[in-house]
């Protein structure tokens, strides 16, 4: 039998194809989504084709297209597998948002939204690879999304 | 189309509705210019909240406000105003939007006229949020341009001085690729216009071009709309007098293209010499001027009372 590093999930959420260093960032993104449940999370794990990638495992949540769309922002290739009692599913791959709203912050620090106002940065995506957004307040373009994730 | 629309980004409106508003734009001249009276926003009030100074932007405002029978109040600095004493954006803007019909704002952080857009009820006009939008001066500028060359279209179009972080460049430019016109960046290498800029001009079909020679672009073009090359930019004072000298429009320069129209959306420093100011090339001060009917235009529009004089129905303006 295959030596398993992290146990298999009986039920659950596992995030597949993640670019190896990515994870994390994906935790991040979930977080909100996953507060109270168990996450193990794997980094440069090897695939079956022998390249790494990260995987993140969600016990006891079946996460929706809607809600891990955002994901993508960080890993535009990961797979979502719904575990029930062992077994998948579904399985379905990431789609990049239209919107992202929450989690990231204006690159440009004299937006208004990165001041003292009851805002929430808003931003729409305007391309996929390499991903790009555009702030709804400023107006300006970001990519490099990692160094602007809110604490 | 118009009534209750905020106006924040040039890239709001198509070019349908650009021409509309300059199309307005025009019959308002004649009130802007006291040579007709009108108040179709008697017993409306514009409030204007200046968070850092304007000259021409709030005096334009309120001579527009003014000439169509409206009232203005607001503040010219946030000194001695509630946001001195830390109070949101937000909060002042709906307070404002309580007292007045309309809002202008100008703010120095960029996106803050999107802010207040989602926070008033009332319409917001942009005023310049910081390095960002201001809208209205695109639409003078378009209007200038329509007024002197009778069309926008088959235009060739010189854009000079610093493109790298000038806002009034990079709108004017995003709206010109409403039209069929050819766009000259001219600028030092240092004072480039981002590339993001210059690759959506491209993208929306734009022909554009990057010089770095003004002398050598004269003959080509229709418009030369000049730009202060600012001087804290360069942190050499040399390095600054010998490009500033480069890019300076003089009569020398221009005399032999008696068809350009030469703009600036002013202050100017030394970028076109005064012995410019008297040629009929110099459109400059008009354009200043056609902040009034333009911004007119826009109050009329927003609010509703186009109609009053009749927009809609096409009748002549104010009689």
């Amino acid at each position: 039998m295959k030596d398993m590093k992290v146990q298999p999930i009986v039920d659950g959420t596992v995030i597949d194809h993640i670019p190896p260093g990515k994870a994390l960032l994906v935790f991040r993104v979930i977080k909100p989504l996953v507060p109270e449940a168990s996450v193990s999370i794997l980094i440069n794990t090897i695939s079956k084709k022998e390249k790494k990638k990260d995987i993140l495992k969600v016990e006891g949540l079946a996460l929706g297209s809607g809600d891990v769309d955002k994901v993508a922002l960080f890993a535009p290739n990961a797979t979502i597998n719904i575990i029930e009692n062992y077994s998948v599913v579904d399985k379905f791959k990431v789609k990049l948002p239209e919107m992202v709203k929450g989690f990231i912050r204006c690159a440009n620090p004299n937006c208004i939204s990165n001041q003292n106002e009851p805002v929430e940065p808003e931003f729409r995506v305007v391309s996929g690879q390499p991903v790009v957004l555009r702030c709804l307040y400023c107006e300006r373009e970001m990519s490099d999304l990692s160094k602007f994730m809110k604490r | 189309m118009f009534n209750g629309r905020d106006v924040i980004s040039i890239s709001d409106f198509d070019r349908n509705e650009i021409e509309r508003i300059l199309d307005f734009s025009e019959r308002m001249v004649p009130v802007a210019k006291g040579d007709r009276y009108a108040d179709p926003l008697k017993g409306k009030i514009l409030a204007t909240l200046f968070f850092e100074p304007s000259t021409r932007t709030r005096l334009s405002f309120e001579s527009a406000m003014n000439r169509l029978g409206g009232r203005v109040l607001g503040f010219a600095e946030p000194k001695g105003t509630s946001l001195a004493k830390g109070e949101t954006l937000a909060d002042t803007v709906r307070m404002a939007a309580a007292y007045s019909d309309v809002i202008v704002l100008r703010h120095p952080r960029e996106g803050s006229a999107r802010l207040a857009a989602k926070y008033s009820e009332k319409p917001v006009i942009n005023g310049g949020d910081g390095a960002g939008q201001h809208p209205t001066q695109t639409l003078l500028d378009l209007f200038t341009i329509r007024q002197d060359k009778g069309k926008l279209d088959g235009l060739n179009v010189a854009i000079l001085g610093d493109l790298k972080y000038g806002r009034t460049v990079h709108s004017l430019s995003m709206a010109l690729t409403n039209f069929d016109t050819k766009i000259h960046l001219v600028s030092p290498k240092e004072l480039r216009a981002p590339r993001e800029v210059v690759n959506h001009l491209k993208e929306r079909g734009t022909e554009v071009s990057e010089v770095a020679d003004l002398e050598g672009v004269l003959d080509q073009v229709d418009v030369l709309y000049v730009t202060r090359i600012q001087k804290e930019r360069f942190p050499d004072p040399m390095e600054y007098q010998r490009i500033a000298g480069m890019y300076r429009v003089d009569e020398e320069l221009i005399s032999p293209y008696p068809d350009l129209t030469i703009m600036h959306p002013l202050p100017r420093v030394n970028e076109i010499a005064p012995d410019v100011d008297i040629l009929p090339q110099a459109r400059y001060f008009n354009q200043a001027f056609n902040g009034v009917p333009v911004r007119m235009a826009l109050l009329a529009l927003v609010t509703g009372m186009a109609e009053a004089l009749g927009e809609e129905a096409g009748e002549e303006v104010a009689r």
